[in-house]
């Protein structure tokens, strides 16, 4: 890696932690504009509906305090890295992300994948035969998993296969109440990630087909791909070789946006499907106005959204000679 | 001898509702060994035709109807594509028209030239380095060494066709077809482009097949010449009998409008009155990719430029690309800001206006685009285009339109054209409409940036005519933008030579022409494919610079 190349990373990261600070600034005046804290859903849930008791759980957590004063104690703790004790977990707010982290990872890094792949393959055939049969049933597959909402095929996905076909489970990360360990944990895991995997990333293999058939048909219709075919190459190789390559640049684009959703983007799913992942646990601090955790969630998503973008960048660079790093 | 490659009876049909029945019919051509023979013919013609189905890179929906190509004793046409593809980039190979996308933009130079010795060869990767590098100092590629780990968008177009010319001819093929592959080059790359197929063609003896449209370049370098008229071969023979004493209708009408290289005498006009357009020490200065830590790239694309223009008069704004001769017209009509400099326009000073100020400015100076097909709104009828301009500078919407009709009338289209869209026009009629567009201001100056250079020759020559006689009609004063020097000696009074921002040289045309003093301009003027033909000596004057081989 060159000087250069290190040098605009560097500026990039200084760049993302400053959109890092406004975002996280928003984000505290976004979520105090509900109505509601966490002191009263506590209470509420304590049944007990005592102004004092409030008062007292207000200071508690420093609600009490001025806005500006909680901004200000909220920003300067998230410089150190500290985001603060969820209210109810009576936890750090970051050992909670992290403890939630793996399984959200699995989910969103595995629907990731198989989207990319599927999407792909499924683009390329499509392209391959153009106007023919192939091609429709795939540019339809690809239009209605495109168009159909997310939270809906999710629960017939676990209405068809788990409750009619009784094939796949449909709940959680594991099966309760058994100690698996090694290969069957692993398998145990893996049938439970079917459903929420492939719900997840059926909307992205639709996009990455469209696109990948789209950019493949232009591609195939350059002048390089015709100088290929004049030096007597098989018709596989040209797509292979000439046409794939070039037809995967905006497809890189594309899944540097969803790879910027890996934590973020799987709120509906993780909930249908009760994976106990981050989305779950940023749904359920919604709900209790859990203002540190929702926060911290936010944090962390939106460092993910920076640092997928930077990343994409830099690959971008590498497959294609002609962008260089600048600015 | 026998012949190579012998085209019989050749009939490729086109898709139904196209608008004719035969992309070629009955075309019948032999190509000897070591000739070049140059297949010759405006855009739909059919002359690449031959050449796609040669290399069976004709697209699907078209197919070959009748008639036999064969080669080596096969039948082109029929042959089991397996086969066909062994010649292919083997036997028989091709380089194409634009340099700038002919090559893979994501493989390395080597990659690509060595993927050819990959396919039809068995050599081990070493030889295919070795034969590769070979091939870069063969085509005359500096430091080939640095150039086989280039990638195409390192290189300049004259270099990129350097290696799709040794990609062609690495397995030393019987037969090199070119398409057009001079005609996105600047005049001096063409130049040693052209100079370089007939060295490597005379060196390996190989058969060319060369499609091009310019008259010139067949001048240059064929042995003989097929015409081509909308898929019908109306012409072939030696090319000094084609060039010089052509027997069919259509030829005769494509070499009387190729311009001559001698500029007709003018009158040298004396001007008492003030310029119409006084540029003084224009600059215009790009720069690229600069940032925090490294540093831009400047290209100086206007570097104190100072010309006149008088009404009646039209000054030629030549040069290569990159010379800034579009970056001068763009800064003068204001499309793009001068860094400094002053433009007066009759006597006002425009550059420094803003937009509001340089409104009533706007229509005393308007211009032509070069790309017919682009300039034109697709989404408005020609009347809401032509119409436009003055409804913007105030004019009634109804007064608009019936200036509107009288303009196509003056640019002589029918007024029916008025509630019809551009797709509707061939690009010869959608100059027209832009020259009336421009038109529409009453202009006392017309820029034309290339304006011509779109088009097919015949269609050129009308639309010279067309602003030749406005000008004198309206008294306009024109700057024509061209890089075609052959245009430029015809209908200019005055030209301007630019290069890489500069005026290196600047005088009455016959002069430039006769008697060029800076050797940029010389160096120009010698590229010019065929100088010696129709360069206004006698027609059996001229030296035949090789015997045909046949």
């Amino acid at each position: 890696m060159s000087v250069q190349t290190l040098l605009y990373i560097g500026g990039r990261l200084v760049k993302g932690a400053a959109v890092l600070l406004v975002i996280a600034i928003f984000n505290f005046f976004l979520i105090r504009m509900a109505p509601g804290d966490p002191a009263q859903v506590l209470a509420g849930e304590a049944g007990a509906t005592d102004a004092i008791f409030l008062q007292q759980l207000r200071e508690q957590f420093g609600l009490d305090q001025p806005l500006y004063y909680q901004l200000w104690i909220y920003v300067s703790n998230l410089m150190q890295f500290d985001m603060g004790i969820t209210y109810r977990q009576q936890m750090p707010v970051f050992d909670l992300i992290m403890e939630r982290m793996p399984a959200t990872l699995l989910l969103t890094g595995a629907a990731f994948f198989l989207s990319l792949l599927l999407g792909i393959l499924a683009g390329v055939v499509a392209a391959a035969k153009h106007r023919r049969w192939p091609d429709s049933v795939i540019t339809v597959a690809a239009l209605i998993f495109y168009a159909t909402p997310l939270f809906w095929l999710a629960m017939m996905a676990a209405l068809f296969f788990s409750v009619y076909l009784e094939w796949l489970p449909s709940f959680g990360m594991q099966t309760v109440g058994e100690n698996l360990t090694g290969w069957q944990k692993i398998s145990d895991i893996g049938l439970h990630l079917i459903l929420p995997a492939s719900t997840l990333g059926l909307f992205f293999t639709a996009v990455y087909a469209r696109m990948t058939r789209t950019s493949m048909i232009e591609t195939s219709r350059l002048d390089f791909v015709k100088t290929a075919k004049a030096k007597g190459m098989k018709p596989s190789r040209v797509t292979t070789h000439h046409v794939l390559r070039n037809a995967l640049l905006p497809v890189v684009t594309l899944a540097g946006l969803q790879a910027g959703q890996l934590i973020g983007g799987a709120v509906l799913t993780e909930t249908v499907f009760a994976w106990p992942g981050i989305g779950r646990l940023m749904f359920e601090a919604l709900f209790q106005r859990d203002y540190n955790l929702l926060l911290g969630v936010f944090f962390v998503s939106s460092a993910m959204v920076v640092l997928f973008n930077l990343i994409t960048d830099v690959i971008y660079c590498v497959v294609d000679p002609r962008i260089e790093l600048s600015k | 001898m026998q012949p190579l490659l012998k085209v019989e009876n050749l009939s490729i049909r086109l898709p139904k509702g196209s608008d004719r029945e035969f992309a070629i019919r009955d075309v019948s051509y032999d190509l000897m060994p070591g000739e070049l023979l140059c297949v010759v013919g405006e855009s739909g013609s059919g002359k690449s035709m031959t050449a796609n189905a040669v290399m069976g890179l004709l697209p699907k929906v078209i197919e070959v109807d009748s008639g036999a190509v064969t080669f080596d004793g096969y039948d082109l046409t029929s042959l089991e594509e397996r086969r066909a593809r062994a010649l292919r980039g083997n036997r028989i190979s091709m380089i194409f028209q634009e340099p700038m996308t002919a090559l893979n933009p994501l493989m390395r130079v080597e990659d690509q030239i060595s993927e050819v010795f990959l396919i039809h060869t068995s050599m081990s990767a070493s030889e295919r380095h070795d034969r590769t590098l070979a091939l870069l100092e063969d085509v005359g590629l500096p430091d080939p060494k640095k150039m086989l780990r280039a990638y195409p968008h390192q290189l300049s177009g004259g270099q990129r066709q350097r290696v799709m010319i040794a990609m062609a001819l690495a397995l030393e093929p019987s037969i090199l077809i070119a398409d057009e592959p001079t005609t996105a080059l600047d005049v001096t790359t063409q130049a040693q482009i052209l100079k370089l197929i007939k060295e490597l063609q005379r060196k390996h003896n190989t058969a060319v097949m060369f499609i091009t449209h310019d008259f010139g370049v067949v001048a240059e370098i064929a042995d003989r010449v097929v015409v081509m008229e909308k898929g019908e071969m109306v012409e072939l023979g030696k090319r000094d009998e084609v060039l010089n004493h052509p027997q069919h209708a259509y030829t005769k009408k494509l070499i009387a409008a190729v311009p001559p290289l001698v500029s007709p005498h003018r009158d040298v006009r004396v001007h008492q009155e003030l310029p119409i357009l006084h540029v003084k020490n224009l600059c215009k200065t790009y720069s690229t990719g600069g940032s925090w830590f490294t540093k831009a790239r400047i290209v100086k694309a206007a570097d104190n430029v100072n010309f006149e223009l008088h009404r009646g008069e039209t000054l030629g704004l030549v040069g290569e690309s990159g010379s800034g001769k579009s970056t001068v017209s763009r800064c003068v009509v204001r499309l793009l800001e001068a860094d400094s400099g002053q433009i007066l326009l009759g006597g006002s000073e425009i550059q420094s206006l803003n937009s509001k100020q340089l409104k009533p400015f706007r229509k005393r100076i308007q211009m032509v685009f070069q790309d017919p097909y682009a300039s034109l709104n697709p989404r408005k009828t020609i009347g809401q285009i032509i119409a436009d301009g003055p409804i913007a500078q105030g004019m009634a919407a109804k007064d608009a339109l019936a200036k509107a009709a009288e303009l196509l009338e003056l640019v002589e289209l029918p007024k029916t054209a008025l509630d019809r869209y551009p797709h509707e026009f061939s690009g010869g009629q959608r100059q027209r409409i832009g020259i009336a567009r421009a038109l529409a201001h009453d202009p006392e100056v017309l820029v034309a940036d290339e304006a011509i250079s779109a088009l097919d020759v015949s269609v050129q020559a009308q639309i010279l005519d067309l602003i030749e006689a406005l000008k004198k009609r309206l008294n306009l004063a024109v700057l024509f933008v061209v890089h075609d020097l052959r245009v430029a000696a015809q209908v200019c009074d005055r030209v301007i030579v630019m290069e890489k921002g500069k005026i290196v040289e600047m005088g009455e045309t016959r002069q430039v022409f006769e008697a060029p003093n800076h050797d940029y301009t010389k160096s120009l003027i010698a590229s010019i494919p065929g100088a010696n033909w129709r360069s206004g000596v006698a027609d059996n004057e001229l030296a035949p610079v090789m015997e045909a081989q046949v």
